[in-house]
């Protein structure tokens, strides 16, 4: 590796840890060795251009995604074919869609409370109220009762937010889920965001709201051709990249 | 609300004629009454018209017809029939047969089909691609020429009765074998096992395919369940192999009989046998399969010259009953899953309630099936040229039921697969991101959504295959087209009334059917989008 890595210091209890992994697409080489170790309670945003691979890594760390060599470990449960382990890994991984990913054919109650009550076991009572809890604290409790498509689009990102929450998981991860939002829905998603940061979630988040990065992120990694190319505080990062290629796409998303 | 301002903002325009044409509160309306009134011109055009070309003709408009001797037989009936019977009764004959292709056909088309169109979605690349070969070769060749190649196969490939008859000659040398054999010390399952054919092609290529079809099943629930219960999958197939492989590739002679002296014997067993523990022969004339039968039965009577059949009611009762019963069973499995959480194990409850009241209720009628046989004479030679009992199932049945569904099934597996397809692959990830198993992401998240897409264009397959079930008369099965649009029609010389009744009943059984599976449809349907 050519670029100088500062090796930073992790904190902390160790929520996953990422070691030489490599995943391939047929003869793509999509991620190459990638080692990535973040603490309990950490927020870390993910950037790099389009096509480097930021969501493959994310989605290999509930599995969405099969890693062909490495180790991936999430809360002290290394993720392989066994369908226990990987069954353990996602539900203390919630997950946010860049479009939504809303079941349109049930409300948004049902939304939220499907896998607390077919996945957690859990009352449908309990569940409900559980549900409405999250909803208030995405500020749409009121439309528990209506379907996704009757929702304008930040909204329903909340309403994904909360269903992943609805799970009580540990780990929170994000692929974009502010890019397909109109500029005025952006800021309602990523308040909710920031008011999750700042109650300790975990947080892994692939974005490019820069400006959310330096609000909240302990750490801002950046990816280019499937690796890791620097990673770094966010304060340090934006005023001292290391590598050229992080000059080179701060440049062009902070030019505009 | 939006209505009553409309209709007052017109009054307070005042009505012009023109806006009959150019008001989009009216034009729908104008355009629909004028349809209307010229559709009506035209059937009363075409009805004059019949009639007066009938009058010049000096015929008549008259259902008479149906109450005379029809005096021709039908092969197959469901219902008492004779040639002494009436038209009607052989419209009858008909509209049965060709519900009953329609109704195993839609079935049997459902089945086939899903299973097709799911695994054309499989990971497996050989499993795929063999669906897809499927698909294309059943849609792509037309019904008429399925239903012949069908009919052909099975009736020329299969023995005469007469193949299945012990002769004397077997009986001599089951006697011969006999002695051979007590001498040897007996041909027990070992000498089985031991005469196992083991280096012959077939027993290769039956290897082949154990190994193909246990790693398939393998790769299929391990991608599912967890390695023991996968493991536990794969040897089912195995072992339903072994048992073929002992009883197909093990020589039926014992194995200390050498080659000369087994040809010298002669054959033991007659040239064909029946299948399915001895049950069922398939002959050249048709399938011979058991009936069964009622010491017991609870009797019955006429309605409209149909016989009804009390003990079959019964049964029928049980069955509606034992369903009500175990939907009751699984809304308080419901019940007790969103007070507790915890659903209760119910697959061996809902077996029980199921299948026990009916098995008592055929114990208690004394349900027995009568086996298709030969009669034997006192030494065991059989006698007769066809079998005895039972029921024959006639080859155009056969043929015309096979060839319907394997040719519809092929298009509802395209449709399954393009609704499973429909659904975009984000919600079976975000189904997974939230920890749903497979299964349960597409019980809970695709299907419902599929169904949308699905249903309506099931409803015209089921459509088709029950009107293409008129295309029998090609292998002379007697429908209702063979019936009442066939030789009922070619011996009275009434076209027109057939023809307008043979419609009539058409329209009201595919109405029947699109009624029910749209009643179907939007019970399922999206509620909003
Ligand atoms: N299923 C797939 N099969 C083959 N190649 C894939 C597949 N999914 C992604 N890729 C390729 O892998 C690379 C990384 O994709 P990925 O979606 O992780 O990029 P990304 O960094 O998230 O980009 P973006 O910012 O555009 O979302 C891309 O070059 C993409 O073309
Ligand atoms: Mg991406």
């Amino acid at each position: 590796m050519t670029t100088a890595q500062k090796q930073l210091q992790i904190p902390g209890e160790i929520a996953i840890e990422i070691r030489k992994m490599n995943k391939w697409y047929g003869q793509f080489h999509v991620l190459r060795d990638i080692d990535l170790t973040v603490a309990r309670g950490e927020r870390i945003v993910i950037c790099g251009p389009s096509g480097s691979g930021k969501s493959t890594m994310i989605r290999c760390i509930n599995r969405l995604e099969e890693h062909q060599s490495g180790d991936i470990i999430v809360d002290g449960t290394e993720l392989t074919n066994d369908l226990k382990n990987i069954d353990k890994v996602r539900s203390e991984v919630g997950m946010v869609f860049q479009h939504f990913n809303l079941f349109p054919h049930l409300t948004i109650l049902e939304n939220c409370t499907l896998a607390p009550i077919w996945v957690r076991k859990i009352p449908k009572k309990q569940a409900e109220e559980t549900a409405m809890h999250f909803l208030t604290k995405v500020k749409i409790p009121d439309q528990a009762l209506k379907y996704p498509g009757q929702l304008s689009g930040g909204q329903q990102q909340r309403v994904a937010i909360a269903r992943s929450l609805c799970m009580r998981p540990r780990i929170m991860l994000f692929d974009e889920p502010t890019s397909a939002l109109d500029p005025e829905m952006i800021k309602e998603v990523l308040d909710t965001m920031i008011e999750l940061a700042e109650e300790g979630m975990t947080m892994l988040c692939v974005t490019h709201e820069m400006g959310f990065a330096q609000a909240v992120a302990n750490r801002v990694v950046f990816m280019d051709q499937g690796q890791i190319v620097e990673q770094n505080a966010p304060k340090e990062f934006f005023s001292n990249p290391q590598s050229e290629r992080t000059k080179l796409f701060l440049s062009q998303i902070l030019g505009h | 609300m939006a209505f009553a301002t409309s209709r007052a903002e017109a009054s307070k325009g005042g009505f012009r004629l023109s806006m009959l044409i150019y008001d989009t509160r009216f034009r729908a309306i104008t355009l629909q009454v004028v349809a209307l009134i010229l559709f009506l011109l035209f059937i009363g055009w075409l009805t004059d018209n019949v009639i007066r070309n009938l009058d010049a003709k000096g015929k008549d408009i008259n259902f008479g017809f149906l109450w005379v001797r029809a005096g021709y037989d039908i092969e197959q009936t469901l219902i008492p029939y004779t040639n002494d019977s009436s038209h009607g009764r052989a419209v009858i004959i008909g509209l049965l047969n060709t519900l009953v292709v329609a109704f195993f056909g839609c079935i049997l088309a459902t089945v086939i089909g899903v299973i097709v169109g799911v695994l054309r979605l499989s990971n497996n690349w050989l499993i795929s691609r063999l669906m897809t070969i499927y698909v294309e070769i059943f849609r792509n060749v037309p019904l008429l020429l399925w239903i012949l190649l069908t009919f052909v196969v099975i009736s020329e490939t299969m023995p005469a009765p007469a193949a299945f008859k012990i002769t004397p000659a077997i009986l001599e040398s089951r006697a011969a074998l006999e002695g051979i054999e007590a001498q040897a010390g007996g041909n027990g399952f070992w000498s089985r096992i031991t005469g196992l054919q083991t280096l012959s092609l077939p027993f290769f290529l039956w290897l082949l395919a154990l190994i193909g079809i246990s790693a398939s099943a393998w790769q299929y629930a391990r991608s599912r369940l967890d390695a023991g219960k996968a493991a536990l999958i794969a040897a089912i197939p195995a072992v339903l192999w072994i048992v073929a492989a002992l009883t197909v590739f093990s020589p039926s002679l014992s194995p200390v009989l050498a080659d000369s002296e087994a040809s010298a014997i002669g054959p033991t067993e007659p040239a064909a046998s029946k299948f399915f523990f001895d049950s069922i022969a398939l002959t050249n004339r048709g399938t011979n399969v058991p009936a069964p039968l009622l010491d017991r039965p609870l009797g019955g009577t006429e309605i409209v010259s149909v016989p009804v059949n009390y003990s079959v009611l019964a049964v029928i009762a049980v069955i509606i009953v034992s369903v009500l019963a175990n939907r009751s069973v699984i809304r308080r499995a419901n019940k007790l899953q969103e007070t507790t959480g915890t659903r209760p194990t119910t697959w061996w409850i809902s077996l029980l309630i199921l299948f026990l009241p009916l098995i008592l209720l055929l114990v208690a009628l004394g349900l027995h099936w009568e086996v298709p046989a030969f009669p034997v004479n006192d030494e065991g030679v059989s006698q007769g040229f066809n079998f005895r009992g039972g029921i024959q199932v006639m080859h155009s049945f056969t043929a015309l039921l096979i060839a319907l569904s394997l040719y519809t099934s092929a298009f509802i597996a395209e449709i399954v697969r393009a609704g499973i397809q429909a659904i975009s692959r984000g919600q079976s990830e975000a189904a997974a991101a939230l920890g749903l198993r497979p299964g349960r992401t597409m019980k809970l998240v695709i299907l419902p959504q599929a169904l949308r897409v699905i249903i309506p264009p099931l409803i015209s397959q089921y459509l088709n295959l029950t009107k293409n079930t008129s295309l029998g008369i090609a292998v002379s099965y007697l429908d209702l087209r063979g019936t009442l649009g066939g030789i009922t029609l070619n011996q009275t010389g009434r076209e027109l009334e057939c023809m307008l009744l043979m419609m009539l009943i058409y329209l009201t059984i595919s109405l029947i059917i699109s009624s029910g599976m749209n009643a179907f449809n939007s019970a399922v349907k999206l509620k909003e989008r």
